[in-house]
């Protein structure tokens, strides 16, 4: 299916073949910008990668790979990924991690661990470091922690006392919010590259004016 | 009180909007026209909206900071 897009008047307008829209708003969600590369619409293409990703990463790295997960449990519910989910290919990440840590298991790409007192590995082997505070573990007894790319922190979520994602406050201050932030912004700005790829720019065209959009 | 958020223009938390704006206007201007002059024009005029819009937000605050 392909679709002729025509709006605007005078020296805005526009003339668009926006090939099948379904898949460019598909494209547009997994990564901004493929939809309208799809359309062969390269500038806009380019504006919006650069603009949505630079943003999209640029939080993520802030908040060390942590903000963007999907956790939907009682004591964290996670409402910005719901936000951060306009751009489809990391939420997709962070769902398969989500799925991963269910049942206590380690989540891909471990990026940090933790690790209580007198811990032994696997292969007997004493880990030496301990990066649980005193007060936080009893929560955790002898379980190592693990926290992964884009996964949630994991359980115990408690309330009002130290937890995982509490530790994450604490040691990334408010670079845990501003990431959280960068990321949410560029979910939903997606969102509007989406429906620009799906439907064309949203051009107000002039009441009298016989073209018209679709 | 009143220093303290005159000071927080100068710290460096504040200047994290800036990307911020930049990038909602660039995109906002981008699904809104097809052409690069007029999509520039419009993400112009949207930077320009928010950061008055942002002023009034602050002027609000330090009104209100004032009154206390």
């Amino acid at each position: 299916m392909s679709l002729k897009y025509r709006a605007g008047h005078g020296e805005e307008a526009v003339e668009l073949d926006l090939r099948d829209p379904r898949i460019a708003a598909l494209l547009a969600w997994l990564w901004p910008g493929a939809g309208h590369f799809y359309q062969r619409r390269f500038m806009k293409g380019f504006l919006f990668m650069i603009c949505i990703v630079a943003t999209f990463m640029y939080g993520l790295v802030i908040g060390r790979g942590r903000v963007v997960y999907a956790s939907f449990r009682p004591n964290d519910f996670r409402w910005q990924f719901i936000c951060q989910s306009g751009f489809g290919m990391p939420s997709l990440l962070a769902l398969a991690q989500s799925v991963k840590v269910k049942n206590d298991r380690d989540p891909f790409f471990v990026m940090a661990e933790r690790y209580p007192r007198g811990y032994k590995d696997a292969k007997g082997q004493l880990r030496e470091y301990e990066l649980i505070a005193a007060n936080e573990r009893q929560n955790f007894q002898e379980r190592p922690i693990r926290d992964g790319f884009m996964a949630p922190p994991k359980e115990p979520i408690l309330k009002d006392k130290n937890d995982v994602l509490g530790m994450w406050h604490a040691e990334m201050r408010y670079f845990f919010d501003l990431g959280t932030l960068f990321t949410v912004v560029a979910g939903l700005l997606n969102v509007l590259v989406i429906y620009d790829a799906f439907a064309g720019p949203a051009i107000h065209a002039a009441p009298d004016e016989e073209e018209g959009a679709g | 009180m009143n220093m303290l958020l005159l000071g927080s223009i100068w710290d460096a938390q504040i200047w994290y909007a800036v990307p911020l704006i930049v990038v909602i206007s660039l995109v906002y201007g981008g699904t809104r026209h097809e052409h690069l002059k007029e999509i520039v024009g419009h993400s112009v005029r949207a930077a320009i909206w928010l950061i008055v819009f942002l002023g009034i937000i602050f002027a609000l605050v330090w009104w209100a900071n004032m009154q206390v």
